[in-house]
């Protein structure tokens, strides 16, 4: 078991030095960022020793392990833009983004779970209908235009949400602010949460339905019915306790790409977390909290898949077996 | 976690959320006016010296002021100083204003000015052209300053409205002495910190979410606004920053673009407020390259032909651009210069648009049939620049000239066609807005013949060369009245642009504020956002 977890972690730091690399191999392609740290009137021998002092004349190689380098010991560098240490730009915006993320997975799974038992249970009813027609909306629709249909609606016509930001937060300690204190921070969660879960909400829906009705096919469902259980005791105690165990390792895995991905949910609604310093940052070049960012997304799912990994082998006997046979 | 600790943080949790409540419940009702204000880009810093960029430089004026400032007009008017002589061309001498406090209770004396002289010329300052390198400066007294130049310049004062003054003892007792070096490795504590003498004090900046400020209750000046505190959010979303404006969420926004601004002026809470910006918008040729890249000639460079600029000139139609793509908000123009910003603009038009004319030169000049170029575009970086491209396309392919549109986000870009990337564009778009208002600006920047040792012609993609224009331009710094100065202007101006066809210029493009209807605010075409001329109901 040790010699398994300590293969896994060194795959994993396999795995985050090959991010680094790669991401450094594609900034070339992003641009200068030397013309969006300095204004046009610049001179030509000033910007060419700007480049030289940042190292960016040397091989694409170079830098990516000048960077991991440093990265080993928790230096991220300071951003071009904001001449900020970028690990605390990058820890100022992390708890709005995690916040995020957390209400969206719950909203998900609140919606997700009820919605796909009930078509799993019901097959054929108008309100199955109307959920299958809304996941497929959820699916298809992309974000940013999710996002403005909902501001249109809830802040410019009705009036009632905040159409930007995050509302006043409240600082709990030195690393974490919190929306969820304030009115205007709850007001301001719900459009985001419901952008960012409307793709979650879906795919759990679509996959509680199936795993359910996979499971009401099964043998034990059958004998339970067959003593007699009552069909709520069947449906619930049974069937969804059975259909759960593949959802929650799906939403566990899902949580690293709600935080991954929630970029575009974060500009449509200038939500202040990682995923909009992200995107400034492409725009601006700025390489350190693009790399910064990238390595942390890239830790962020080496990690989930490592603990998933971990749980697998210590939950299921089977996977254990063929571990202490390949030791022989 | 001890069990003790946890009901310590539980308690914490619950003082904090009580706190925020009653804050909430106590917050001032309509007493205090707060000005919501909203930009599609971020404030990168609150030291005004990281970043030669209009916008940092004009809402970091609200805390750091000059020792002059321009009015609604544009006209220099006095701040820090309230007069200066110029002695002889090479001698100016600045009287400062008394009894000024810095925010942090500083006393502003000469010692500040040339402290803040020291700091714009430190290596990581990008407003080194602020003041020029081998000036001299001398302390008079407490309150008189004088500047030795080593040539005369009677424009050394027209961008000092972006010099703000910093307290001298405020910055070397917190290590922001010299500007933030841009490879700095530990943070500044200017850029998160701000001690000027305007009439804003930064309550708070966090980089890329948002920036406060509060009103200067010791102003030295009697305030023209009413409000007590200015709250600035990066909304980089067009339609969300709309959303936010139409809802009443924000105060003032910019831009609102074209495609919304129907939008915002049919809604009873908002407005669109349109002005000409002194921005102006151009085609540049590559003309120095024997052979031209990126297109199907071989062995030569039509560009360097007058007559297939002018065939260029001749094919685009202004007037349309303005009309279907700019929905009649810009200004074409004749000059790379603004009317509002030369006296002489009048005398000159644009060469008419004539596809015709257009054919003959270009027949003239050895391409009956046209040639196939590529033309290098921003996406993201001026009002619909990629439409104004592909216009400028199609209106090409009718005198016979295949243009393949080459459209890419503003970081691309400019690291292709700037020195880094080899000036490699044989057909562009730019946009210039001389920071000095003025047209010895353009020259140097623009139309100068390109020599990087000296920074002229920095921006000269196409390395367009005429040393007689360059002549002209140097002969104005010599000519301390406008009048003269506008004189030589006229000249370069007329053979740059009509005898050579050194460039095709466009037009101005328009501002395009987004403004609640209880707001009032100043416009100024140089799109400044000055919070100090803000009113609210």
């Amino acid at each position: 078991m040790i010699a398994f977890v300590v293969r896994r972690v060194l795959a994993s730091i396999g795995v985050m030095i090959a991010v680094g690399l790669i991401a450094f191999a594609m900034f070339r392609y992003v641009g200068d960022p030397i013309n969006q740290m300095v204004g046009v009137e610049t001179s030509v021998a000033e910007r060419a020793q700007l480049r030289e002092e940042l190292g960016l004349n040397d091989p694409a190689i170079v830098q990516a392990l000048r960077f991991l380098a440093r990265a080993a010991r928790f230096d991220f560098g300071v951003s071009y833009q904001f001449k900020q240490p970028v690990a605390d730009l990058i820890g100022a915006r992390m708890p709005a983004t995690l916040e995020l993320a957390f209400v969206a997975s719950i909203l998900s799974l609140a919606a997700g779970i009820p919605m796909g038992v009930y078509s799993a249970l019901h097959r054929d009813s108008a309100l199955s209908r109307l959920f299958q027609a809304l996941s497929l909306i959820g699916i298809s629709l992309p974000t940013f235009l999710t996002g403005i249909l909902l501001i249109t609606l809830f802040s410019v016509v009705l009036g009632w949400l905040p159409s930007f930001g995050r509302g006043d937060v409240v600082r709990l300690g030195p690393w974490w602010t919190t929306g969820f204190l304030t009115v205007s921070g709850l007001k301001s969660l719900v459009m985001p949460a419901t952008t960012l879960a409307l793709f979650q909400m879906t795919l759990i829906m679509r996959l509680v339905r199936a795993e359910m009705l996979e499971v009401l096919r099964a043998d034990y469902i059958r004998f339970a019915r067959a003593r007699g259980l009552s069909e709520s005791a069947i449906h619930f105690r049974h069937a969804l306790k059975n259909t759960l165990v593949p959802v929650i390792t799906i939403v566990g895995l899902q949580l690293g790409s709600i935080v991954a991905f929630s970029i575009i949910t974060e500009t449509v609604f200038a939500w202040p977390g990682m995923g909009q310093l992200f995107l400034q940052s492409i725009q601006n070049v700025d390489i350190p909290i693009m790399a910064a960012y990238l390595l942390f997304i890239a830790f962020m799912f080496v990690t989930i898949n490592l603990v998933v990994d971990i749980l697998y082998v210590s939950v299921d006997p089977r996977l254990r077996a063929s571990l202490h046979g390949m030791h022989g | 976690m001890s069990w003790s600790l946890k009901v310590r943080t539980f308690a914490v949790a619950a003082i904090c959320a009580a706190t925020a409540i009653l804050a909430v419940a106590l917050a001032p009702g309509a007493e205090a006016k707060t000005l919501r204000f909203a930009f599609q880009g971020e404030l990168k810093s609150v030291d005004p010296y990281q970043i030669n960029e209009s916008f940092s430089l004009s809402v970091n004026g609200a805390v750091y002021e000059g020792l002059v400032r321009r009015g609604p007009d544009m006209k220099i008017q006095p701040c820090l100083a309230t007069s200066w002589d110029v002695l002889d061309p090479l001698h100016w001498r600045f009287h400062l204003r008394k009894g000024v406090k810095f925010h942090e209770g500083q006393d502003f004396t000469a010692d500040d000015v040339i402290f803040s002289a020291r700091r714009v010329l430190s290596a990581g300052s990008d407003l080194k052209g602020r003041i020029p390198a081998d000036a001299r400066i001398v302390k008079v007294d407490d309150y008189t300053v004088d500047f030795l130049l080593k040539s005369p310049n009677p424009l050394l004062i027209n961008e000092w409205e972006s010099w703000g003054m910093f307290s001298k003892s405020w910055s070397e007792a917190h290590g922001a002495a010299e500007a933030t070096a841009m490879n700095a490795t530990t943070p500044p504590y200017a850029g998160l910190h701000a001690n000027g003498t305007g009439p804003f004090i930064l309550v708070s900046h966090e980089p890329g979410v948002k920036t406060v400020w509060r009103k200067n209750p010791n102003w030295w000046d009697t305030p023209k606004h009413n409000i007590d505190d200015v709250v600035f959010t990066p909304i980089p979303n067009a339609a969300t920053r709309v959303a936010a404006l139409l809802s009443g969420e924000i105060d003032w926004m910019d831009p609102v673009p074209l495609n919304d601004q129907a939008r915002v002026n049919a809604n009873p809470g908002a407005e669109v407020l349109a002005g000409p910006e002194i921005r102006t918008i151009f085609l540049g040729m590559d003309q120095f390259r024997d052979e031209l890249g990126h297109s199907s000639v071989k062995g030569k460079n039509p560009f360097k032909d007058v007559r297939v600029r002018k065939a260029f000139y001749q094919a685009v139609d202004e007037d349309a651009i303005n009309k279907k793509v700019m929905r009649g908000q810009a200004t074409p123009s004749a000059l790379l210069i603004a009317p509002a910003l030369f006296s002489r603009s009048k005398d000159f038009k644009r060469f008419p648009f004539d596809p015709e004319a257009s054919k003959k030169l270009l027949a003239e000049a050895g391409y009956p049939d046209g040639f196939e170029v590529q033309m290098d575009c921003p996406n993201d970086r001026y009002v619909n620049d990629e439409q104004i491209c592909q216009a400028v396309v199609g209106m090409l392919a009718r005198v016979g000239v295949k243009v393949d549109l080459n459209a890419e986000p503003k970081s691309k870009f400019f690291a292709s066609i700037s020195a880094a990337g080899g000036y490699d564009s044989s057909f562009y778009l730019l946009g210039w807005t001389p920071t000095t208002l003025e047209s010895y600006n353009v020259f140097q920047y623009i139309v100068g013949c390109r020599n990087e040792k000296t920074n002229w012609g920095g921006n000269n993609v196409g390395d367009y060369c005429n040393p007689s224009v360059d002549a002209l331009a140097r002969k104005a710094l010599q000519e301390p009245n406008e009048t003269g100065r506008d004189d030589d202007f006229a000249q370069g101006w007329q053979i740059a642009l009509f005898d050579d066809v050194g460039y095709i210029p466009l037009h101005q493009q328009a501002l395009a504020w987004g403004v609640s209807k209880t707001t009032h605010v100043i416009q100024r075409p140089d799109n400044y956002y000055i919070f100090a001329w803000v009113t609210m109901d």
